[in-house]
This record gives structure tokens, sequence and C-alpha cells, in this order.
């Protein structure tokens, strides 16, 4: 069994390092290709004399071969430098720690708030297969996986903040308040919105899933089984249910990490939460190339651990892998 | 979401299973054709600048209401669908020939199945949205920077499944055959493999399409994509922002459900050809 784990850790490390830099090559190289000039977007059309401009353009490299670019910026990286960016001004790893946190919040709390509720109403829908509660589950999934996640926040954004005025509009601290001084109720009172609205977003799929899984299992013959032996109710649903599809629906669930930063990414610009989404699309709009190539790299770090507890899940956790691989050894 | 109550859907008349999902493609499309059509044949007068009616609430005269400038926003959210679609098209293409292009390549050896599995990864590693961005600002930015971004990001669950159902086919016989009479692994990439992915690659398309128009539009909100004086959705709902805390929620919410009931009619289109393509399914 410890072999087996020092095996994947192994396996995933190397993985994922191989990964890291492919991504970090792939991305640099894609905005090394665009039309984009670090010199122009450092001045932003200031206008400044020959000589500067060349020195400028020396000290963002822009006269350096490719090979040695990428070469310079892959071992900054590995050393932990992301470089500095243009619009902080400070460095990208500074903006990037900062932006990320007031993310991850509203990124786990949608999360978690998503994976509760969808699972349980894929439970409920599943269980009550063909009637009124299951197609308002289906209707209502199929609609929100159709719909653009940031025109849900805007519909959220205009019921409760603007009809009800029950939320403040945008921002995460009060104007005029220094960011340490904010209360916690005025914080939660921002991050309410946001969450609701990925939340709102993310019960689709998960909702669906369990659904089809749970009638999928309802429909087994165990289950007939079950049933010819007198059981019935949520205890049938609790025993042979949701132990079946508990932790298939919790793996997706870490698979879902990719969808939820893109959905923060919409939503946070929206609400004007300032969280790493917002801070990408500010870096890509005034062409701060480091703070983008850093967020990038950061983000498929992200990711990539997502994926990683789902592996983990599957080949640890899951009874079912375990037991066929030991009978295998 | 055909096969439920099937009874007491259709009574009108005794249809069974597949004229009902024929049906019911055929009355999507019918929808979405004529969306497009009117697109094409939009009278500008609507939507030239005409301060006397600005900002006014939905009536029958503006369906979807006005805006700041007193443009009819029914006219508006037509030209931007047509524009999604357009651009949705565009994009669509792209990823179907490099999701062939990849899928067909990954039949040639072990190596180059595993560069694909890992091109793949590659993509699927990076967020959706940051890889769009990425893309469209490495082309530039602007219509063309759009369409690439959009087209070069939504091949992977196609080059996926064809992956798949490349290395099925290629345990088959007659492919072990062909390769043994000498014949060249480009042709039977072409003339074995192709013709039995076809159905797979159709309902692909069809469901890559509404995917391509919602991130079109979402990139477009965020301002990587098309240009602001363009009449695209996510132009119109970014610039909605802006007006609704003064209460003209119509601004937001007309072009926006417009664009929902796009993606779901194209959901619903991929879902029914894929029920008629299926074997396992188009019997029942």
């Amino acid at each position: 069994m410890n072999k087996k784990i020092t095996k994947f850790i192994g396996q995933k490390a190397v993985r994922f390092i191989i990964l890291i830099i492919a991504v970090a090559i792939f991305s640099f190289i894609l905005l090394e290709l665009s039309p984009l000039d670090p010199v122009n977007a450092y001045l932003k059309e200031a206008p400044v004399s020959q000589a500067q401009r060349a020195l400028l353009e020396q000290y963002w490299g822009v006269n350096t071969p490719l090979t040695t670019k990428i070469i310079n910026w892959v071992s900054n990286l590995l050393q932990g430098d992301l470089g500095t960016s243009l619009i902080y001004r400070t460095s990208v790893s500074d903006v990037i720690l900062e932006k990320f946190m007031t993310s991850i919040v509203l990124m786990f709390v949608s999360w978690v708030l998503s994976g509760i509720i969808g699972f349980t109403l894929g439970v409920v829908a599943g269980k009550n297969e063909g009637s009124w509660i299951d197609r308002i589950v289906k209707v209502y999934c199929y609609i929100i996986q159709s719909a653009p996640s940031f025109w849900i926040g805007l519909l959220v954004l205009i019921v409760f903040s603007i009809e009800l005025g029950w939320f403040p509009v945008g921002y995460s601290t009060p104007v005029g308040v220094l960011s340490q001084n904010v209360s916690i109720a005025d914080y939660i009172s921002r991050l309410v919105l946001p969450a609701l609205t990925l939340s709102m977003v993310g019960v689709a799929s998960i909702a669906l899933y369990t659904r089809n899984e749970l009638v999928d299992v309802l429909n087994s013959d165990y289950v007939r089984f079950a049933k010819s032996r007198g059981e019935s109710g949520w205890d049938l649903i609790k025993r042979h249910g949701i132990r079946n599809i508990l932790l298939p629906a919790v793996t997706l669930q870490c698979l879902s990490i990719n969808e939820l930063f893109g959905g923060a990414v919409l939503v946070e610009q929206v609400f004007n939460y300032p969280g790493i989404g917002q801070t990408a699309v500010q870096a890509g709009l005034q062409s701060d190339v480091p703070l983008l190539l850093g967020i990038v790299v950061i983000s498929a770090i992200f990711v990539y651990f997502g994926n990683l507890l789902a592996d983990v899940i599957y080949y640890f956790v899951d009874p079912r892998i375990k037991e066929s691989e030991t009978n295998d050894e | 979401m055909t096969n439920k109550n099937e009874t007491k859907q259709w009574t009108l008349y005794n249809a069974n299973l597949r004229t009902k999902t024929l049906v019911i493609i055929g009355l999507s499309l019918l929808v979405l054709v004529l969306i497009f059509v009117s697109y094409l044949f939009i009278d500008t007068s609507s939507i030239t600048t005409n301060f006397a009616n600005a900002n006014q609430a939905p009536s029958l005269s503006h369906i979807f209401g006005t805006d700041w400038m007193g443009r009819d926003m029914f006219t508006r959210t037509l030209s931007g669908i047509g524009l999604s679609i357009g651009v949705g098209a565009f994009a669509s293409i792209i990823s179907t020939i490099v999701a062939i292009t990849l899928g067909l390549l990954s039949s040639f050896n072990k190596f180059f199945d595993e560069l694909v599995a890992w091109i793949i990864d590659l993509f699927n590693s990076i967020p959706h949205i940051l890889l769009i961005i990425l893309i469209s600002i490495s082309f530039g930015g602007g219509f063309y920077g759009v369409i690439m971004g959009v087209g070069l990001t939504h091949w992977t669950p196609l080059a996926r499944v064809l992956r798949a159902e490349v290395k099925k086919i290629k345990t088959t016989d007659y492919v072990k055959l062909s390769s043994q009479l000498g014949k060249s692994k480009i042709w039977i990439a072409t003339k074995h493999i192709l013709p039995l992915v076809t159905s797979q690659i159709i309902v692909g398309v069809i469901l890559m399409f509404p995917h391509a128009i919602m991130h079109e539009a979402s990139i477009t909100f965020l301002g990587f994509g098309l240009p602001p004086h363009e009449p695209a959705i996510g132009v119109i709902l970014s610039e909605s922002m802006n007006y609704l805390s003064a209460g003209y929620w119509w601004l937001a919410l007309f072009p926006g459900l417009t664009l929902l009931i796009v993606v779901l009619l194209f959901d619903l289109i991929g879902e029914n050809v894929e029920k008629l393509l299926n074997p396992e399914t188009a019997q029942t």
C-alpha cells in the first residue's frame, strides 16, 4: 500500500512539473506572438526620447531572441520569481497572493454550497423520478447550463441590489474605508451575491449527474431486491443510493474547479469583486504581460490540484477501486 | 427531454419518438433560421440614435425597450444574436478542423496518440476563459482574435471522443488487414476511420456551437472580444451594467434571455440529432 502511495505521488509530481512548465512556455509563446509591445504598454503613449526608449527596450528585452526569453522566464518561474506587474508596480507574486486570497473565499464558499445544494437537489429529483419536482430541477439545470453566468449575475444584481436594495452594488470594501478597517459584516454583505450567483450556476451539472446516477441505481437489481425485502423510503436511498453516488459526485465537483474559475472571472467582473479574475481581465486589457502570465500559471496549478483531489478520491477513498486493485495484486 | 410522458404530450396525432425528434429538430432549426434571416434584413433606421425616446421601458412599439440613445433594443439584440451566430459558426469550423486533424493524427502510432492526449491535457489545464483571453490577445484582439480564441479552445471534447473512437476502430480486422496490404496511415485514416466517426463529428459540432456562442458573449462582455461599436450581445450587456442602478432592467434581461433561448435551441437540436444518430437510441 505504501509503495502504491509513493508511486502515485512520484507520478503526479513529475506530471505536475512537466505540465506547469509546458503551460508556462505555451502561454509565453502565445503572448509573445501577439502584437503587444511591452514598452508601449509601460509608457502608455507618454512621449520619450529615442535613447530612453532604447534603454527601456533593453530593460524589457525586446530584441533578445525568443529562446533566451523563454529560458529566462521558466528559470525565474522555477525560482518563484514571476516578475514585476506593470499596473501595480510591485512583484507579481504579491499581487496574485493578495487577489487570490480574496477569490479563494468566494470560490470555496460557492464550491461547497453548490456541491451540497446540487447533490441534495439531485437526490430529491432522482428519488421522485418523473414527478413535478424532478421536472423543475431538470428544467432549472438545463436553463442554467445554457445561460451565460455573467447574465445570471446581472439578474441577481438587478433583483437583490437594485430592486430590493438588500445588498450594496459593487466593491468588496466600501468607498472611503481602508481595507484593514472593513468590518466582517461589510465584507460578508459583499460576498453574498457573487457567491450566490456562482452557486446557482454550479448547481446544474452536479444535480443532473446525481439525479441520473440515482435513477440508474434505483432501477438496478440490488435495489429491487432490497425493496422486496421490505426496505423503502429514505432508508433505502441512504443505504443503497447515496453510498453509491456520493463519491463520484464529489469527484465530479473536484473536476469542476476549472469551470468554477471561469465563472469566477465573469462574476467578479459583474459584481466588481477585486479577486483574481478581475485582476486577470485588467491585466489582459492593459497588456500587463507578466501579471497575466503569472495568473495563468497559478490558475493552472489551482486546476491541477482540483484534478489531483479527484484522482486521490478515485484511487484511495473509493472502496470499489481500492478493492479491485488489491484483488489484482 | 422528449421521452417523458409520450402519450400525454402528443394527443393531436400518434407520433413515434423518431417523428417527434425530427419535429423538435425541425422547429428549433426553423426558429434559428428565422432569427438569422431577420438579422440579415434588419431595418437599420430603428437603431439610429434618437434621444426623443431614450430609456423607454418595454412597450408594444419597442418590445425590448430602448437604450439611453433611443435605439430599439429588439433590433440591437437581433443583430447581436446574428453576429454571435456568425462568430460561433466560424469558430466551430476552426474547432472541428483542429479536432478532426488531431483525432486522425492519433491513429498514426502510439507516439502521436500520446502527443494528442497531452495536447488535450495542456488545453484543459488552463481555465477556459483565461485560455480564450490569452489566445485572443495573441491574435491581436478584435473580431479575428475572438474567432481564433473561441475556435482554438472548443475542440477538446470532440477530439477526446474521436481519439477514443479511433482507438476502438484501430482494433478491427479490416484496419489491420489494410495496413498489412501496405496502405498508408493517411489512407487508412481518411478512408477507413473518418467515415465511421462522421456521426460523432456531426453531434460534436452541433453541441460545440452553443458553447462557442456563449463564450464569445462572455469574452466580449469582459472587453476582449468584439469592438464596443459592434452590437454584440456581450457589448450590449456590459454597457447595460452602467444603467442598471438607474433601474433600466430591460437592457440586461432581454438580450441575455435571447442568448439563452438560442443556446437552448442549439442544445436541443444537438441532443436530438445525437438520439437519431446513435444506434442505441435511434430505434426506440
